[in-house]
């Protein structure tokens, strides 16, 4: 038995059995000190994103996002474009976890639009504005060239998002400038973010600005590489060095 | 379900900085103190060890050490009026959501207050009269002097082992520290950090512009320290995982690795963790407190009895504590009565951004205090004539992120977001990227206040708290001040592309980026129960077993971080219990 | 089977969920009752914080001493007994005789204990302080908790096996001072051998348990490897001084190193509270134990694979804390550099701290607790055994490699994590 483990089992009601007539104890862990048990519950292990399938996006929308990510960041002779760099496999997987549920925002009503300084008022979650956003997105892209964001040019392609972050082409009911800064904020996340969410594939974005990782030292490097150039080979969390 | 604990002679609300300081003066003195908070209990090799911490995503981006806006958020509003309306998502204020509370995750500025700030009111009249205030302006002294607080903050220093080079200890000025700080009894605990590079580049250019460049002081432990409750820190290592994270090497002073260890060497010591503190229970007349309700992690309440209630939660949750326990008069805006709310204040930002052409700035190699700060423009140290406002702010080169996704962003002027533009630009601005920071003073006005909000609710169902405040005419002079000296130094460093901004010149916003996470005020101390809810050693003018600690006190915000204010105004009323409260329970201010 | 038996039961005991640490529980302890007199409860209370009794005779969630501690071994499950007053489940109806038998030579009033009970070692406790020590261990307020003490199968349940062993392998003699040695020498050898069993863990073992002429030499315990405690500094306490051993038991930590694994629960139960001058005793006679000779391997070359692969792991997954030259942090992170520990024959230990991290210890003294996390969820068996066999090749050390199979198996006999990635 692991010390940490007392701490939920009898720890506490014996450090308060002569009190049990009043107290009752253990709907939420109580700490005493001079026991020794203080240590916290572990988080839950850190894992690597399956990108083998789809877990939120459907084949449809998964190829779509692709196709506007690799505009956003496309490939080049300073590295992969965002879907072979696994940007795709990343919102996938975020989108079906708490960020894509919005698990943390206050969601209580009434809601209202505020001034624009009162910040965002809206309670759609970003899984719900991705899968109505690639709808309207693509319903924007048929009206002005009758066919599919991923048959156009490239040229084309980059003009139409022009054309959605300034707001000028406008969704149904999104706001399509705001749907753009959501997707130029997650395809940077995924080609930036720790490999093991599934993005930045052989760390390609850490590559491009010279970024070491998950790197927790730099006594040996403060003062003799201040202001000098540094020949990185960056590290992931999980990986080798 | 609905149950009792058993009687403790202290109730701690909040095991943060102050509420740890707190219990650790307390149970050395023999008090039996519970603490009840709200979040979970965390320590440094279970629950951010270096094998895990370095992940930005789940660290700066997604924030998931932060207290949720699910759990509590504010209304926000700029005046009255308008409707205020909830911060629905994580915004400025980094709130903390474990033991230890924000001071897990903070950035690590660990200033003293200038005399000026702790007497401002003093200070003014005598040095300018009333005429340099603007209208509306609320200044007070504090009821407690700088000079009075040293002893404490030298005390917290040595418990935080604070880094940093003196700049005056006894009266005697120091070579390279700061030359307007309060005298001194000892330095600092550690030596202060190495430089980075753009901190170099401003300290060169403020010297070569006659200003007096300093070290900030830091959380970052500057050489392996045992810190005076006999607990060793470890140098830091400027990993660059610092703000927002928990330090994995026990190197960032926290209450996690700084006091809780001894704590729990103590049997009279308890925390109740994942229980939310809803109300401060007092006798039906009003003159003592009895002890604080809870609601804990599976929804039952509980109620916590003490002879002495200590509320040590975040600035905000402490004035809404007492708004929603009917304790002291809230404050009315519109006869501009009331105590509870009033001088609540926040900061004024002002910076200068700036892009180098072919620099090795290596942004990655970071603590969230690695910063060389002038003093010139703080507080009162210069000379106000004329200038149609008071106050100003700490100026400092702040080298704090070189994370990639927070930088992907930062981008010289006219380049492209986005496609091949961006990947050029972003490489080459990654390593250019330099920022000076003006943390300016706020002071009170009658119209920035804090109350109940009339619609929105928490998930328990109590009111949330509304934030009513805008930038004031003091601050939007002294923002564009201070912007100009950021500029002006900015471009004395050689960059070749700058940019100011002061924040005071549009509406306060809860979501500026780069905006402070420092709010004061709300249940001021003082010398006058008519402006402030509690005297001179915290306690409430009206229930003297009541004492809210932390900035809450605070009547106005310095061109500084308030942490070791915090620390140091704790271990005052610590002490002012200890020696005066527990011989002769009762009012420590007659009037 | 019986050395495993000991060894393990007595490591399964150490690292037991123990709730009420001894200086808690004793100091809300009892109080004196017919028979010993104050002081002598008190004496007592010393003897049994010495002796680490409450380590493994209280269960987690349990009162103290009333027994009922789970010792997992691999030949079943050995469950530590009542040693409460209470007459009926506990010792309360035991004379101080019958007690002396069984804490001495492994014998209670109705059958043979099993050496779980190091009554190997407290064959030295002397007449008086047996005698102290039942005085206070009268004085444990009566819990009425049965337990069923043997739940090994078949044979190992037949108690009277241990009449064998004991014949060939149980030296009952009793402490002897040696009177060429100083005083302090002498009763610093008294409370090793006797009271606090160092040699039950440090000392090579030959194949059938019995203690060989290796004295505190160090040995393996499933898992863990009991340091070489004698006069060396290669892989000794050789180049520890006197204080330093002192300060070692006393804190868990020294300016050297930091306790780990089953040594940070004996010094958070029982050395940390030895007085002053027990703690200088302790000291004297291991630095009064003969110059030993070991042979020093020559150190893998920097240019070895496994050292090159070594050196860049370290520096991404180590240096953060034990510093990019492995100096480490005083009083809070081992040094790795000239650790005798580090130059184990034996990389047990050093596996099992990799893969599993481990707590730091807690004391009054050094309340810090810095610990080490784990890696065996995040690294592989070839990348712990790179960064090991580069530890143990440089920095001032030098020892035998670690290969990627001594991980693998460590990792399946310990239990530890699978690495999450591939």
């Amino acid at each position: 038995m692991k010390r940490r483990d007392v701490i939920k089992g009898g720890l506490v009601l014996m450090a308060t059995s002569t009190l049990a007539s009043i107290y009752k104890p253990a709907y939420s862990k109580t700490y005493v000190g001079g026991t020794g048990a203080w240590r916290a519950t572990p988080p839950p292990p850190l894992s690597v994103v399956d990108g083998s399938r789809l877990v939120y996006l459907t084949p449809d929308e998964a190829k779509l996002v692709g196709a506007i990510f690799d505009v956003l960041i496309p490939a080049d002779e300073l590295g992969m474009g965002a879907t072979e760099a696994g940007c795709v496999t990343f919102l996938d997987h975020q989108l079906a976890g708490p960020y894509g549920t919005a698990a943390k925002d206050y969601k209580l009503g009434p809601v209202v639009e505020g001034l624009p300084q009162q910040g965002p008022q809206g309670i759609m979650t970003p899984a719900e504005i991705y899968r109505k956003g690639l709808v309207e997105f693509e319903h924007a892209v048929h009206a002005k060239f009758d066919k599919s964001f991923t048959e156009l040019s490239e040229e084309q392609k980059i003009t139409f998002l022009y054309g959605i972050e300034s707001g000028a082409i406008a969704f149904e009911t999104l706001k399509s400038d705001q749907f753009f800064v959501l997707l130029l904020q997650n395809v940077r996340e995924g080609y930036l973010a720790d490999p093991m969410y599934g993005g930045n594939r052989d760390m390609v974005g850490w590559k491009l600005v010279g970024f070491p990782g998950a790197i927790y030292d730099y006594r040996d490097w403060i003062v003799s590489k201040r202001g000098k150039k540094i020949d990185v080979n960056p590290v992931s969390l999980l990986g080798r060095a | 379900m609905n149950y009792k604990r058993p009687k403790a002679d202290v109730v701690i609300v909040g095991l943060g900085w102050s509420g740890s300081t707190m219990a650790e003066e307390l149970t050395r003195a023999g008090l039996k103190v519970v603490a009840i908070e709200r979040g979970a209990w965390r320590d440094t090799s279970t629950s951010f060890p270096t094998t895990r911490d370095p992940d930005e995503l789940s660290g700066s981006v997604r924030k998931d050490i932060l207290q949720a806006p699910v759990t509590e958020t504010y209304t926000v509003r700029n005046k009255v009026g308008q409707t205020a309306l909830p911060m629905r998502k994580y915004h400025n204020l980094t709130l903390g959501n474990n033991v230890g509370g924000a001071g897990t995750h903070w950035a690590g500025a660990s200033w003293r207050w200038l005399p000026f700030d702790h007497q401002p009111y003093s200070h003014v009249m005598q040095r300018y009269g009333a005429g340099q205030l603007v209208d509306g302006l609320i200044l007070q002294d504090w009821g407690v002097t700088y000079d009075d607080l040293e002893p404490f903050y030298d005390r917290f220093e040595k418990i935080a082992g604070t880094s940093g080079t003196a700049g005056v200890i006894n009266g005697q000025r120091q070579p390279g520290g700061n030359p307007f700080e309060g005298s001194r009894t000892s330095p600092y605990p550690t030596p202060a950090l190495e430089r980075s590079r753009a901190n170099v580049l401003f300290a060169e250019a403020a010297t070569r512009l006659g200003y007096h460049p300093f070290p900030v002081p830091s959380a970052m432990i500057g050489a392996p320290y045992k810190n005076a409750l006999g607990l060793n820190l470890a140098p830091c290592t400027y990993c660059g995982y610092c703000q927002l994270y928990g330090c994995g090497n026990w190197s960032k002073s926290s209450p996690n690795i700084c006091i809780l260890p001894v704590l729990m060497q103590r049997p009279n010591f308890t925390v109740v963790t994942e229980c939310e503190v809803i109300r401060i229970n007092t006798t039906p007349d009003r003159k003592m407190a009895t002890g604080v309700t809870f609601v804990d992690s599976d929804g039952n309440t509980g109620e916590q009895p003490a002879d002495i209630v200590i509320t040590a939660t975040f600035t905000l949750d402490n004035t809404r504590l007492l708004l929603l326990s009917g304790i002291s008069t809230p404050y009315d805006v519109a006869s501009g009565q009331g105590v509870v709310g009033r001088a609540f204040t926040f900061q004024t930002l002002s910076w200068g951004f700036m892009f180098f052409e072919n620099e090795y700035l290596n942004p990655f190699m970071n603590t969230g205090a690695l910063a060389t700060q002038i003093d010139d423009f703080n507080g009162d140290n210069f000379d106000h004539t004329g200038l149609g406002f008071i106050g100003g702010a700490g100026i400092q080169s702040l080298s704090n992120q070189g994370l990639p996704i927070g930088m992907a962003g930062l981008l010289p002027q006219g380049s492209p977001q986005w496609g091949k533009g961006w990947k050029q630009a972003f490489r080459k601005g990654y390593q250019n990227y330099a920022q000076i920071q003006g943390q300016g003073t706020s002071f009170a006005h009658r119209e920035q206040f804090l109350d109940l909000d009339p619609t929105y609710k928490d998930r328990f169902g109590q009111p949330l708290l509304r934030i009513t405040f805008d930038y004031n005419e003091n601050d939007r002079r002294s923002g564009r001040f201070i912007r100009d000296k950021c500029v002006e130094i900015a471009r004395e460093m050689g960059a070749t592309q700058v940019g100011g901004d002061s924040f005071a010149d549009r509406p306060y916003s809860g979501y500026t980026p780069w905006d402070s996470s420092h709010v004061q005020g709300g249940v001021v101390m003082g010398e006058d129960p008519r402006t402030s809810v509690q005297n001179r050693f915290q306690q409430n003018w009206d229930i003297p077993n009541l004492f809210v600690i932390g900035a809450s006190s605070f009547p106005n915000n310095a061109g500084y971080n308030p942490t070791v204010a915090v620390g140091a105004t704790t271990l005052w009323t610590a002490k002012a219990i200890r020696d005066l409260y527990l011989k002769n329970p009762g009012p420590l201010v007659r009037l | 089977m019986a050395r495993n038996l000991l060894r393990t039961a007595l490591r399964t005991c150490m690292r037991g969920g123990l709730l009420l640490s001894a200086v808690t529980f004793l100091a809300h302890g009892a109080q004196a009752q017919d028979g010993g007199t104050d002081a002598q409860v008190e004496r007592g209370r010393y003897l049994a914080i010495a002796g680490d009794c409450l380590a493994c005779h209280t269960a987690p969630g349990g009162r103290p001493f009333a027994g009922g501690l789970d010792l997992k071994t691999p030949f079943g499950i050995i469950t530590s007994s009542n040693i409460t007053s209470d007459r009926d489940t506990g010792i309360g109806s035991w004379t101080q005789p019958q007690f002396e038998r069984a804490v001495r030579h492994g014998k209670s009033p109705d059958r043979y204990l099993y050496p779980a009970m190091p009554y190997t070692a407290y064959v030295k406790i002397t007449d008086t302080d047996i005698s102290d020590l039942w005085a206070y261990i009268r004085t444990i307020p009566a819990v009425n908790n049965r337990v069923v003490t043997n739940k090994l199968p078949f044979p190992y349940n037949i108690r009277t096996l241990m009449i064998g062993w004991n014949m060939l392998f149980f030296d009952r003699s009793a402490f002897a001072p040696d009177p060429s040695r100083s005083a302090q020498v002498n009763r610093g050898a008294y409370l090793v051998e006797g009271l606090e069993h160092c040699g039950t863990c440090h000392t090579t073992k030959n194949a059938f348990g019995g203690d060989t002429r290796a004295t505190y030499q160090g040995t393996s315990l499933q898992g863990w490897y009991a340091p070489d405690l004698s006069n060396n500094t290669h892989t000794g306490l050789g180049g520890w001084s006197a204080d330093d051993i002192v300060t070692y038991l006393r804190a868990g930590t020294n300016r050297h190193t930091a306790s780990s694994g089953p040594m940070t629960e004996t010094i958070e139960n029982s050395t940390q509270h030895l007085t002053e001058a027990d703690l200088q005793a302790i000291a004297a006679y291991f630095k009064s134990l003969p110059q030993r000779t070991v042979t020093v391997p020559a150190p893998l070359p920097a240019s070895n694979r496994q050292m090159m692969a070594g050196a860049r792991e370290f520096t991404v997954q180590c240096s953060a804390c034990h510093v990019s030259t492995g100096a480490g942090i005083a009083n809070m992170i081992p040094t790795l550099q000239h650790n005798p520990a580090v130059n184990a024959p034996n990389p047990d230990s050093l596996i099992n701290i990799v893969l599993r991290g481990t707590d730091g210890p807690v004391t009054t003294a050094n309340p810090t607790g810095a610990a080490m996390p784990s890696f065996g969820w995040k690294l592989h068996d070839d990348q712990i055994a790179n960064i090991l066999t580069y530890i143990r090749n440089s920095m001032g050390n030098a020892a035998p490699a670690v290969l990627a199979s001594d991980v693998g198996r460590a990792r399946k006999a310990i239990d530890a994590q699978k690495v999450v990635w591939h």
